[in-house]
Formats: C-alpha cells, structure tokens, sequence
C-alpha cells in the first residue's frame, strides 16, 4: 500500500556532514543520534533515545547548516535532512553550551560531596567538558527544602533538578503513571508530586537511574556506596520471567544497586521496581545461611508461629546432606518428588532434572506450582517473542495484569498500542493495567475467556476479520488461580481452529520457569524441549534408562503426599503453603510427606515445615544462564559471594547425587552449560554464547503439543459470585518480604467487586463481611470497585495477610463464593 | 470623540485616517448584533459564502494582509500552509494578547465583537474548517463576557453553527479563557494550553501549526486583528484595502500608545505610511510629550522589541524598513519614554515582566531572564560594579548570540544592527527577555555607568580556565 510504495521510494539513507566528516544518517533520524552513531558525541540531558525529544536543555545547541546557512539549533529536534552540515566544535556552538552550562550551575547547589550522583554525573562530566570554567554567578542560589521523599523509594531533590523533564516525561509516556509533574513557572519551575498523592508507580525507579543528576534518588541505595567504590557485572533479572538485562553492581561484597541495561528485544533499559529493589532481600537478616535440620519432633507448626528459627539446629552440610541420602535410600520405589525449581539457573534446574530422572529414580517433578499452564503448551506453544507481540496487527490479551505479573513486558506492549505499532484486544475478569491502551476490552466472568473468545469470534463485531486478515499474537497466561489451567487452555484450541496463523506468547511468570521446563523440571518433559515418552538420541546416551512411569504434576505430587504415598518430597526454592492455589491440599502434602528437604534462601511458611534445609545461593550469587518468557536465554554474573555455606542448586544435586552412589557428571557450572548444550538439540547454539547482552532465542519444541480438549462452561448460579484471584506486584510472597524497601508496599486484602454486585447483595462499599465457598471461609473487607467484571470478587493472591487458598479447590474448574454480612463472632480464645 | 468609556484604560481614540476594523467604534452599542447588522455586519461573510472558497483565499492572499500579532507573516499565506487533504483542521484564534504595551485586541473583542466572529467564519470558509477556538486572555473579562454574549447571539440567529446562512458551511466556535502566561502568546504554546497542557511551547520543527497544530491536526493560528480586517476585505475587495497603504504593508493596523504623551490610546493607522513623528505629535494623534518635556526613548513594537530614539521619529509604521533600523513593529504597541525617565529602572521593570513569565522550559530563558533581573536590580539599588554591565552582555549572549539588533546611535558612531536576533531558546520569550535591557545599555550606557562608578573598586580579577583546555571526556 502506500507504505510499501514510500518504502520503496524513500532513499535508504540521507547523506550529511559532521564535523567535517561524510554520515550516511537514516531518514528521520535527529542530529544527535546520528551524531553519536557516527562517534561523535554532542552533550545533552534532556535527550533520551526512548523518549520523544523536548529541547529543554538547550545543552545539544549546535550549527546546523540545512542550506540557509550554519544556525544554532538543537540537534535533539532537528531531523536529518540531505547536504545538512553539522558542526558540533565551532566557536558559536562552544559558547552556546558554556552559556546553557554556566546557567544550569547558578541555582545548583554543587553539593557534589554529599550527593549519590556525584563521581557518575552527566552534569559534573559535561561541565568538565564542555563548561566555562567558573561562574560570574554572585546572587544567591535559588532554595527548596532538600529532599523530600516523593514515594517510599524516591527522594527529590530541587535544588539539584536541572528541569530536563526526563523523569516527568518517562513517568507519563513510558509509565503511564503521569503522578510528577512541572508546577510553578520560570525561575521558580519544579518538580511536584500532585497534592495528597505520592508517585507510586511500579517503575519509579528508573526516574532515578534516567536522573542526569542527583536530584532523583532511590531509597535503598542513598548514602550507600560511591560510584568509584563500586564493581559492577552485566546480569539478567530473575525476579519475573521478562528477563530484563540488568547491570549489577556491589559494595564490600553486598549487593549496592541494579540499574537497566538497553537491549533492543527485551527491556530497552527500564526494570519495574520489584526487579530494581528486591536485591535488598539477599542480605536481609531472615536469610538461611547454613543447613538446617529440625529438631526431633519439632516439625509441628507451633513454634515456628513465634520464632521459626527455634524449630532448627544448626548442621552442616555433611550431616545435612547424609541424612537427605538417607531419606532418599530408604524411600519406595516412585516415592520421591521435587516441586520447583524456577527460581534457580537453567543448570540448577538441569542438575535437578539429571538428579530426579537417573538418581532419585522419579518422574514426579514440577517447576510450577499448579498456578500456570500445562507445561506441555508452555514449551509446545510458545514461539512469539516480545517483539512479535509489540508488532502483530492484533495482539490478543488472555492472561492476567501484565503490569502485575511481567511489568516490563506490560511496558513494551503499552509502548507499541500507544506508537499504533500493535492493536490490543484483551479479554479478562477485571481491568488491568493495559486496559486503557487496549483497542477493545471485554469482561469475562472468572475461567469463561474463552467462551467470551468463542463468542467474540461467533458475533457480528470486527474481530473475527481483524484476527483474519493480520498477524495475530496470543499473550496466554493465568488471570486467575481460583480456576483450572484447562479453562485457559481450552483456548489454544479455539485459536488453532479459528486463527490458525496465531502464534502464542505464555506469559508464565515465575523468575526461570520456562528455563525449567525446558531443562524438564515438569512430569511430562525431559531436557531440550522434549516429552518423556520421546526421548533425544543423545539424551538418552547421556541419561541411561529412565522412569517409565509418567509423574504427578504438582496438585499430582501434594495429593499423593496427602495420602502418604511420597517418602521424600523435596522443595526446590519452592513454597507451596504459599504459592499453590488450594492452600488446604498444600498443607496436606507437606504435612504428609514422610521428609521434607528445601533448598532455599529463606524460611517461608513451607520451608519451617521442612525436616531439612539446605541454604541456596540466590540471584548474584552464582553465574549460570536464564530463560525468558519468549524462551531467551541469558547469562546471569556471579558478583558477590554466597552468604555463609550457601551453595548453587545444581552444586547440592551433583553432591546429593554422589551420596548416593551416582555421578551426574559436572563439577563446575560451565560444565552443564556445556552438558545441556550437547544433550539438548534446541539449545546446542544458544549455551555457547549467552554472554551476549541480547542474549539468544531458543526457538521451537521437539514436539507438537495435543491441545486440550473443547471445556464444558462451568456451571453459573444466581447466588453466588466467582472468585477471581489474581497477582499483585508485591505479593505475600517470600522476596517482597524480606526486602525492606518493598514490604510496606504489599498490596491490601481487600475483595473487590462492582457495584451493581455489592448492591444485589446489599452490602457498603468497606464493610466487614464473610465469604464462603466449597472449601471455606474467610473474613475481610469488601470494596466496591467498577473496573471488575459482573459477577466476578476478586482477591489478590497471595496475600500477604489472608490465606486466600483457603477458599480454593484445585480439583474444580472455578470456584465460587458466597458473601455473608453476618459476621460470626471470632471464637474466644 | 465617541461618548463611550472604558474606565479602566486609555480607549481608542478616532482620527480622519481610514477606518477599517474600528468603524462601529463610535456608536455606544457598537457590540451588539442588532448595531452591527445596522452597519453592515455578516455582509462579508454573505459575500464569500457566494464564492468558492478558493476565491476568498485568493481575494485575502491578493490583499496582502499581514499578520497583526507580531511576525507579520501574511495571512493568505499562511493559510495556504495546510497540507491537503488532511482533515479536520481547526482556526485557532489568538486573543491572548499579553504584550506589555499592547491593548488593541481587547478593544476590538470588547467593541466589536461580531466582526471578529464574522472574520472567524470567513477564514472558516475559505480554508475549510467547521471548527474554531477562540482563545481570550484570562485577565480579560470585559471581553470575554461580550464575546460570549456575541456568540450565543449569533449561534441564535444563525450566523455561528449549522448551515449558516442556508448552505451547507458550518462552523462551530468555542470560546476558551486564558490561564495568564505571556508565552501563550506563541502559538504553539497556545495550543498546548488549548489541549489542557502547561503553557510551553512546542519544538520545531514543524515551523507552522499549519502542518501539524492543535491535536495533531492542522492548524491555523491568527490574530484578533488580522480576522477582524476580513469582513472589510470581503465587502469591499483586496483592491480597496490594498489602496490603503503601501503595497509592502496594505490597510491600516492599530496601535496601542501608552507613556509619556498627552493622548494615549488606541488609533488606527495608515500602514506604511504613518511615521512615528505623525503617531507621538500629531494633533489627530498623542500631540506630543507633556509641556516641557522632551521625548527620550520609545519602544516602537511592543515590550519586546528594541528601543528607538527621536533619531528614527520619522521612521514609517513599515516592517521593511523598521527591520534594518534594528526593532520591529511587532504587536503594534508604541511605549513612549520622556527625559524623566529612568532608563534603567524602565529596562528593569520590562526584564522582570519577563523573567517573571518565561514559562522555564529553555534553560537560558528560565536561568538568564532571572539572572538579568538580578543583577540589574542590584545596578539600580545602587550595589552594582563596573563588571556587573559586562555580565549582563554576557548573560544576553547566552541567551541570544552574535550581534543584538538595536538602532543607531549617530553621536556615538554606532550604526544600527538590523533584526530579527538569533537565540538559543525554542520562542523569542528568551530575546526578549534581553531586547529592553541590550537597548537600554547601548543607548543611555552613561546612565548605567554612572550607577556602577562608585563601587569599581569591588570588582577583582577573574582566573578562569577555558573550557577547550580540559581535556575531559564524556
């Protein structure tokens, strides 16, 4: 069409002139960026490359000559043009940006020694660079109160502000948090929160890392370090699955700070909050930091309510790992089971895999914990990247709030509805952050999206042709762990039927669960992308005989623990009290278990349930690789040393495993990067160089996954409403915890419902009430909230106060729940 | 002389020169619709509708009709900037006149307020519009209520609104009130308040609105007085406005006198042909500086721009000849200084007007503009040096390199430095910031110097390093 004929037409590139040498610039491209491309650097603060210019700084002034002669322009608005001629050295040029910095200094208050900016300062680099030298300034300096905490993890500092609108601009274009802004005019110009209302965004914290000088600064790391003092290491965030490249930096052998990296296919430099802060978990005192082994008797759950240290003793790790041996020696045959394994490395959870299949003789193993999708569609379906979701023509939204659950991928597909770049077509239970942005947004009741999709598809509306006539990615996830995976999965086959030139991204949330599925931490799946009952030549060579029985997934495995068929269930950085969505039927099967070994960096309310504890080395701590959500694999740096005795996951497997009379065959980590690079045919090109800041794409499954069969609609009636429970950021979860800047910042355990709902059943918006489904009760708070779809209460999960998996039955497709205004009374105790 | 009052403001005041936009002036209910349609009204609007409108963009680009707001850009012209093909587009119409010294736009919305409706629907018509913004300055309540008035008139009789005059042209009008910021008097930082936007203006490129202007969308912005010529244009023809005038600079255009002169007020003037010395001396006009006073500055175009001295008295109301003479005639406001005036408390009262409005987008503007004011407090309080007159130079060419526009001073063996003036901010807030105080020091420098005698002993020597010396990287 008309694109393609000016595409076809338009010269590929616009010949310029900079500093005397030739540029071939592409068309549209700003003087500045071209400038830089061509090695020559002209100053700027306002300027970013992700953000629409605004020319506020003046600093990028240089002779631009476009055939009416050299003018002083901004080279951040001027976009090349053909015989332009640039001159970023002249006289003029050098005078205009002493005069921008010499101005810029007179109301700053210099301050540099006590600021955490200072040594990594843009402003202190460019006026040593390009400043005149020494001010004429004699008035006094302009005044603010020195920082004032605008968020819990952002302070702002006026008198530093240089007002180059690169925090106010990231927060309303790249966060759509517009929450700071300009008030004031002229001199007296400032950044402000708005009245009443703090600047919490899940990504506030790349306003400071975008800061050109210390005005913005974080919280967690203020007065912690100087930049010179820091070593710093190029990582990638494990936090959630968007795999966000991170650079790494520590002081005396903690972890400091982590800033964004710009990489083009994933996080083009902005991290969300969580990924930026929660390195303040890692050396937070609730850290185990040696083995632990729980003494006799102890493993009831009383004492671990007050202090659940006391229901430990210290080991170490030649006892602890004797008597997890010991356990695993004298098990049933079929009655060792691991749960987890995606926070770890791809080698951890290789090791893991090696060590459950050839040692520990079992098929019961499962990365997720009853809270994502059949792991055979993880790995099978797949294939869309991050990129392909923000280009599609149509990219269809069935998963939960992105902007909970993957924040930065919720950044990227808002970034390409708001550039028109992608059309947004969302179906979910409730609002979310993408709602806005999205060109067509349905409600659905709790676990039916896809009958709304079917419908949807079936109606007179345009989306059945849109879907048709473009390229379609399906963002497929849970938006609710209060219903079965097969109520989202059914949708797979409605798009196999329906749109068959679909292609899926799974929005699985956890740190490496993909990693861990493709190294075959799921009871279906070996190593490489593929299923148990076809094997891989060279796995198969490299593995020896394999169970043959096929294993329990996780509500497979806490189910036969419930019954005491498991003798050994292991917790692999696993906290299924927590994590799993039947809480009941989680409690079942670890109390069942005959022994309980957890691998992990913390106590949670699992893991004081254990008998043994093995410390783990977190995110940091250990180098190996991680996969994303689009199946990316990356590096991760060892930057600090592991608390304690702590030790990497696939180190305790291959010494497990030696307990036990086996070899897994590694000593090092660089060793199973390289056993998984023979043994799994997906990943023989991409274990080679995952030093590469992009990282490398693993694509494709060694097999076509069966699509779940056509669902039968759950059952509605009129009484009842359903239970929607669905991820906050800062979740009950163990990291949020443990990390102090992001405690407080949990989410609140209030059940949201609209108001028309609240009205039927007649009850206030804040009131007190009891909700009752199948499995049980809880009391809490009931607000009215419009963006919730009919019919639906929505819970977050897992909250930090409520056991909201009391109310779950895994075993159901849904669950719905009843809301009783008469409070019982609480017990007297 | 109309019996008319305006108590709070020198009003316009008649003369025997032609008489286009101010012809309903001299009636006391020259505001409503039942005086205009007596006089005249909406039979230009009449007349275009009968024409194609490429006709009535012709008729107004033949008529030569210059921009009244400032830039003097002609009208016609301008017009012919949107891009084809690319609707909707939108009149914006600026009335947010804020220009010290400048007062005509309010009389001509307070006075007569169908002719700019009428000019509105006209411009409407000949660029294919259906939609136009009137934008009012806050401060302005006497005209915000009669232009409000005007427009519930006229959307009542059906001269605003669907199917105006029984064709198929309609227009819908929505009066905004200004927030008051001077620098909503650059277009684009108009449109950006117009959408709900602080008041800062946008980048250029694109130059013109007309390409891309209010909601992304072409935009064309004209002044009060510009649209309010249109009717005339319409029911008489460009030949008869362009035989008012010079063929440069058609018509007549309205300036705003205040100061130091017997008469101020508003008249309406012979483009191109009114001198300076006509507007100050003449019986018609101001008739000259108060008894035993003699004139010692005026600002020929608004407080932006550059000072003359009786030295330029005969220069004529003509942009092409006021250019190299080294001012403008910009907004159309004449500030006359007599030989009481204080040459730098009066630079001094025009800089802190803008430091105190630069909207702090542009660093030089934000930082300079307050820093000038500063210093040149100090100078007049008495506590400035010798050197503080050098870094207000400095300070002006951060702001606006090279050379200054500014008039000749004969007895001094300057020679004039023509405008326009470069500048290292996005709007000419920046400049101007600077004109009043740069035109202050070049022709009075004695008066500042003798301010700054006494304390030369203050100043001491400054060891700087140049910047090109340090050889640091970023």
């Amino acid at each position: 069409m008309s694109d393609t004929t000016a595409a076809e037409t338009a010269p590929s590139t616009v010949a310029v002139t900079i500093d005397g040498v030739a540029v071939e610039a592409q068309p549209g491209e700003l003087v500045i960026a071209a400038a830089e491309r061509a090695g020559v650097h002209i100053p700027r603060f306002c300027y970013h490359e992700r953000m629409s210019s605004v020319g506020m700084c003046r600093m990028c002034l240089v002779e631009i000559d476009s055939g009416r002669g050299p003018q002083l322009q901004a080279s951040c608005m001027v976009p090349v043009s053909p015989q332009m001629v640039v001159n970023t050295t002249s006289d003029r040029t050098q005078r205009a940006q002493e005069g921008v910095l010499e101005m810029l200094l007179i109301n700053h208050p210099l301050d540099c020694p006590v600021c955490d900016k200072g040594g990594e300062c843009p402003l202190q680099d460019q006026t040593m660079a390009y400043g005149p030298g020494e001010s004429r300034f004699v008035e006094e300096k302009r005044h603010f109160q020195k920082p004032i905490p605008i968020s819990e993890l952002v302070h702002l500092d006026r008198e530093r502000c240089i007002l180059c609108d690169r925090c106010t601009r990231f927060a309303d274009e790249i966060a759509g948090d517009p929450l700071i802004d300009f008030t004031e005019r002229g001199n007296q110009t400032q950044v402000l929160t708005f009245p009443g209302e703090p600047f919490s965004s899940y990504f506030s914290g790349n306003t400071v890392q975008i800061c050109p000088v210390g005005a913005l600064t974080a919280a967690p790391y203020r007065f912690k370090a100087r930049p010179w003092d820091l070593a710093q290491t190029e990582s990638t965030c494990t936090t959630c699955a968007v795999g966000c490249r991170v650079a790494v930096q520590s002081s005396r052998n903690e972890l400091v700070r982590v800033l964004g990296v710009d990489i083009d296919p994933v996080n083009h430099g902005w991290l969300c909050d969580k990924g930026r802060f929660s390195y303040g978990a890692l050396s937070s005192p609730g850290r185990v930091t040696r083995p632990l082994q729980a003494r006799s008797g102890a493993r009831a759950a009383d004492l671990a309510e007050v202090e659940p240290m006391r229901n430990f003793e210290p080991s170490d790790w030649a006892r602890a790992l004797d008597a997890v041996a010991n356990a695993v020696k004298t098990a049933r045959p079929g009655a060792i089971a691991v749960l987890g394994g995606a926070r770890g490395t791809n080698e951890d959870a290789y090791a893991w895999s090696k060590l459950a299949r050839t040692v520990l003789g079992t098929n019961h193993v499962d990365a997720q914990l009853g809270d994502g999708l059949p792991a055979e569609l993880v790995v099978g379906l797949g294939t869309a990247t991050i990129d392909d979701a923000c280009t599609a023509d149509t990219t269809l939204l069935l998963c939960g709030d992105l902007r909970e659950e993957l924040p930065v991928l919720h950044l990227r597909l808002r970034g390409a509805a708001q550039a028109g770049t992608t059309r947004l077509v969302e179906i979910s239970p409730t609002e979310t952050g993408l709602t806005r942005d999205a060109a067509q947004s349905e409600r659905c009741r709790g676990g039916e999206a896809a009958s709304v999709l079917r419908d949807l598809l079936d109606g007179d509306g345009p989306l059945s042709d849109e879907l048709a006539a473009g390229s379609v990615v399906v963002v497929l996830g849970r938006s609710s762990v209060a219903e079965s995976a097969d109520a989202v999965a059914e949708v797979t086959s409605i798009v196999a039927d329906r749109v068959p030139h679909a292609r899926f991204l799974v929005a699985s949330r956890r740190g490496n669960v993909r990693g861990a599925l493709d190294m075959g931490l799921a009871p279906g799946l070996l190593p490489g992308r593929s299923l148990i009952t076809q094997p891989a030549p060279e796995l198969a060579a490299a593995w020896g005989e394999l169970p043959a029985e096929p294993g329990h997934d996780a509500a497979g495995i806490l189910a036969a623990a419930a019954a005491g068929d498991i003798d050994v269930l292991f917790l692999l950085g696993a906290d299924p009290l927590t994590d799993f969505p039947d809480s009941v039927m989680a409690r079942l099967g670890v109390a069942g278990a005959r022994t309980v070994v957890a691998v992990d960096t913390f106590l949670n309310q699992s893991t004081v349930e254990a008998d043994i504890i093995l410390p783990a080395a977190a995110f940091g701590e250990k180098s190996g690789t991680t996969t994303n959500v689009e199946g990316r694999v990356s590096a991760l740096s060892e930057l600090v040393t592991p608390p304690g005795s702590s030790r990497p996951d696939w180190m305790i497997a291959a010494e497990l495993a030696m307990l036990c009379g086996a070899d897994l065959g590694f000593v090092s980590v660089s060793e199973v990067t390289a056993e998984i690079a023979a043994v799994c045919e997906t990943h023989a090109g991409a274990m080679g160089s995952p030093a590469d800041a992009d990282g490398v794409l693993v694509s494709g499954a060694a097999f076509e996954p069966a699509l779940p069969p056509a669902h039968v609609a759950p059952a509605r009636d009129a009484y009842s409403l359903r239970l929607v429970c669905s991820r906050k950021l800062y979740d009950g979860g163990v990291t949020v915890a443990q990390t102090p800047a992001l405690a407080s910042l949990r989410a609140e355990t209030a059940m949201r419902v609209h108001p028309v709902d609240l009205e039927r059943i007649g009850v206030e918006s804040g009131s007190e009430v009891e909700v009752h489904s199948e499995r049980g009760a809880l009391r809490l708070p009931i607000v009215a909230d419009a963006g919730v779809g009919r019919h639906n209460a929505v819970l977050a999960f897992p909250s930090p106060e409520l056991d909201v998996g009391a109310l779950i039955d895994a075993t159901a497709t849904v669950t719905d729940v009843r809301i009783e205004t008469r409070v019982t009374p609480e017990p007297a105790s | 002389m109309a019996s008319y009052t305006i108590p709070h403001a020198a009003g316009f005041v008649a003369n025997d020169a032609p008489r286009i936009v101010t012809e309903r002036f001299d009636h006391p209910d020259s505001y409503t619709l039942e005086r205009y349609l007596a006089t005249g009204g909406y039979d230009g609007l009449r007349a275009a509708l009968e024409r194609p409108p490429a006709d009535v963009h012709g008729e107004v680009r033949d008529a030569t009709l210059l921009g009244r707001g400032g830039a003097g850009f002609p009208a016609g012209v301008k017009w012919g900037f949107c891009p084809p093909g690319v609707w909707p587009r939108y009149l914006v119409v600026n009335g947010d006149e804020s220009e010290p010294g400048t007062y005509k736009d309010r009389l001509l919305m307070e006075l007569d307020p169908h002719q700019l409706i009428e000019g509105c629907l006209i411009a409407c018509y000949a660029v294919g519009l259906s939609q136009c913004f009137l934008y009012i300055r806050g401060e302005m309540a006497l005209a915000q209520e009669r232009v409000a008035q005007a427009l519930n008139d006229a959307y009542e009789a059906g001269w605003v609104g669907r199917n105006i005059c029984g064709t198929d042209f309609s227009v819908d009008i929505v009066l905004h009130s200004g927030a008051g910021a001077y620098v909503v008097g650059e277009e684009t930082a108009l449109i950006e308040s117009l959408e709900g936007n602080r008041g800062m203006p946008r980048l250029k490129p694109p130059y013109f609105p007309a390409a891309i202007g209010l909601y992304g969308q072409p935009t064309i912005v004209n002044n009060v007085e510009t649209l309010a010529n249109l009717p005339w244009i319409m029911r008489n023809g460009a030949a008869a406005f362009t035989a008012i005038g010079t063929p440069t600079s058609p018509g007549t255009r309205m300036i705003a006198v205040s100061g130091h002169v017997q008469r101020p007020g508003v008249y309406e003037i012979t483009n191109g042909t009114t001198t300076f010395r006509d507007l100050i001396y003449g019986a018609d006009y101001c008739r000259g500086t108060r008894p035993g006073r003699e004139l010692k500055a005026f600002v020929p175009g608004g407080g932006s721009a550059p000072w003359f001295t009786p030295a330029q008295l005969d220069l004529p109301f003509e942009a092409s000849e006021i250019g190299p003479q080294g001012s403008m005639l910009g907004s159309g406001a004449v500030m006359v200084m007599d030989d009481t005036t204080d040459i730098p408390a009066a630079a001094l009262t025009l800089t802190k007007f803008y430091a105190h409005e630069s909207c702090g987008k542009c660093v030089p503007c934000r930082e300079g503009a307050t820093w000038l004011e500063r210093v040149l407090r100090r100078v007049c309080e008495g506590t400035g040096t010798p050197r503080d007159l050098d870094v207000l130079l400095e300070v002006g060419a951060s702001i606006s390199p090279g050379d200054f526009p500014h008039a000749a001073v004969p007895e001094r063996g300057l020679e004039a430095k023509p405008f326009p003036y470069q500048m290292t901010t996005i709007c000419f807030v920046g400049p101007s910031a600077f004109a009043p105080l740069h035109s202050a020091l070049t022709l009075f420098p004695e008066e500042f110097e003798a301010r700054v005698a006494a304390n030369a002993h203050l100043d001491t020597e400054l060891s700087g390093t140049a910047p090109s010396e340090v050889p640091v990287s970023v």
